[in-house]
């Protein structure tokens, strides 16, 4: 329990002082409060923006930060530092993980606020689809970041991988066969799910948990083959 | 010799490369053990055997009595692995708590090595040789029985290298044993007890440095400097007696020294090979 508090205060201070990290967790909710408070249509839903940039959110911001902070660690070193002074890769990934989720789940406490949701319930039923959101960008990060072997090659990797995932729920407003492809991923149920609480439910509940369970598949494949330091 | 570190038989591979072969040595409690070969002779593959971070295809390693023990192990590899954003003390800060050492030790550290002003300052910021004294003070912030430092000096300025060698011989004194990996031989001369040399995998000489080179003294001369800039090498035997007692007699010497080869032509003699290459 030790190590993973000491990996997780590491990587606040570190994230702290890095930049290209930091304005993930910052850019959507921050896009989201300009376009919420400054354009005003008649007839557009109050929580447009907030929807729209919470599932963009969810699919780039957790997916780039576990990648990348993995990658960097591979790339200079310091995560074979780590293992050799005793620290599992249990707990390597539990503090990443803790930090990214932490870090996450304020960002996505910001959407609440902003979307003028009321009442436990409905505020929590968010908190709780964010959170399974988030916990499947990280997974899927962890696999990218796990299976590359430097910061290049997982940013090539990551760069597509987010822009399917953030980006589809919003294309599939404009194309059918788009729409029928989004359906199975989990960024797109997830979108279904803010834009109409109850409909669908298990159903996207299903996806989501599919969605994870492949990443997490993919993880565990990646991690197998070469550990947590190879790449 | 009671030995710390005893090793017999280790081999390791690489897909088909044989990059360890039927490796066997001891190392002793409280001294200073030097791997020298050159470039990809195998020595990061041993220590990282050693260390426990690969698992050998054959032989076995003890260390202090049991195997596959680190516990109590100090490591510092060629690479710095360091946090660059992250202050040198936020950088020894993160490995004091995973090793529950404490925050007066990093002090004690790095006023050792010198560097108890740049405390504050990101790694980023530091020079290679600043770098190398924060990974030094790193792997001595463990309390640790056996110290495996990976080519610790290479590619170091001399004022970095001497406050290293300091350090060491400190960590040594404390009686703690340490496997010394280097491709200097003026390093390995000046701080081991014993050396192992290390060619394509194999050892291909043991022993206590100065043995080793008299062992290889063919040659059999001395080496005598005069007052007047010469310097001759002639045969360590009666037919030399003459030519000595002249320049004796005529108080002509300033030294006078036996030339048996230094551990770098003794590498070469037995491989063919440099230990710089």
């Amino acid at each position: 329990m030790n190590n993973i508090f000491i990996i997780l205060k590491k990587q606040i201070k570190d994230t702290l002082k890095n930049k290209a990290v930091l304005i993930q967790f910052v850019m959507f909710p921050a896009m989201a409060f300009i376009m919420t408070k400054s354009v005003k249509i008649e007839g557009m839903p109050s929580d447009f923006f907030v929807n729209m940039f919470s599932v963009m959110y969810v699919g780039m911001a957790p997916l780039v930060a576990v990648s990348a902070i993995i990658s960097e660690e591979k790339e200079k070193n310091t995560l074979r530092v780590l293992m050799m002074a005793d620290v599992t890769p249990g707990q390597y990934l539990a503090g990443i993980g803790g930090y990214v989720f932490l870090a996450c789940m304020a960002g996505a406490a910001f959407f609440c606020a902003l979307s003028g949701r009321e009442g436990f319930r409905e505020k929590g039923l968010f908190l709780l689809i964010m959170a399974v959101g988030i916990l499947a960008s990280m997974v899927l990060g962890a696999a990218i970041g796990v299976g590359t072997a430097n910061q290049m090659a997982a940013t090539s990797v990551t760069v597509p991988v987010m822009m399917i995932f953030s980006f589809l729920p919003m294309l599939s407003m404009f194309n059918e066969t788009i729409k029928k492809i989004a359906e199975i991923t989990y960024s797109q149920q997830i979108s279904l799910l803010f834009n109409g609480l109850g409909e669908n439910y298990v159903r996207s509940v299903m996806i989501v948990a599919a969605n994870m369970i492949v990443f997490g598949g993919l993880f565990m494949l990646l991690y197998k083959k070469g550990g947590l330091c190879r790449g | 010799m009671k030995a710390f570190i005893e090793v017999s038989g280790l081999s390791h591979s690489f897909g088909e490369k044989r990059v360890l072969d039927d490796i066997s040595f001891q190392a002793a409690k409280g001294e200073i053990t030097g791997l020298l070969g050159p470039s990809g002779a195998g020595k990061t593959t041993l220590v990282n055997l050693l260390t426990g971070q690969l698992k050998p295809d054959a032989g076995k390693i003890t260390i202090d009595g049991s195997t596959g023990n680190r516990s109590r192990a100090g490591i510092m590899m060629d690479s710095f692995g360091l946090y660059e954003r992250l202050s040198v003390y936020e950088n020894l800060k993160i490995f004091a708590g995973i090793y529950r050492a404490s925050g007066e030790r990093i002090d004690v550290l790095l006023k050792k090595a010198e560097m108890i002003k740049e405390k504050k300052t990101a790694v980023g910021k530091l020079s290679k040789g600043m770098r190398s004294r924060v990974n030094f003070c790193r792997a001595l912030l463990k309390e640790c029985d056996v110290l495996y430092l990976d080519e610790p000096t290479s590619g170091l300025d001399p004022a970095t290298t001497e406050k290293i060698h300091e350090m060491m011989l400190e960590e040594k004194s404390a009686g703690t044993t340490i496997f010394l990996t280097t491709h200097n031989m003026h390093e390995a001369e000046k701080l081991c007890d014993r050396v192992l040399l290390l060619n394509e995998g194999r050892l291909v000489e043991n022993g206590v440095p100065k043995e080793i080179c008299r062992k290889y003294n063919s040659e059999n001369k001395i080496e005598v400097v005069l007052k007047n800039g010469e310097v001759h090498t002639i045969k360590n035997a009666g037919e030399s007696a003459g030519i000595l007692g002249r320049w004796l007699g005529e108080e002509a010497i300033v030294s006078l020294h036996s030339s048996e080869p230094d551990l770098e032509k003794v590498f070469l003699g037995i491989t063919g090979r440099r230990l710089g290459e």
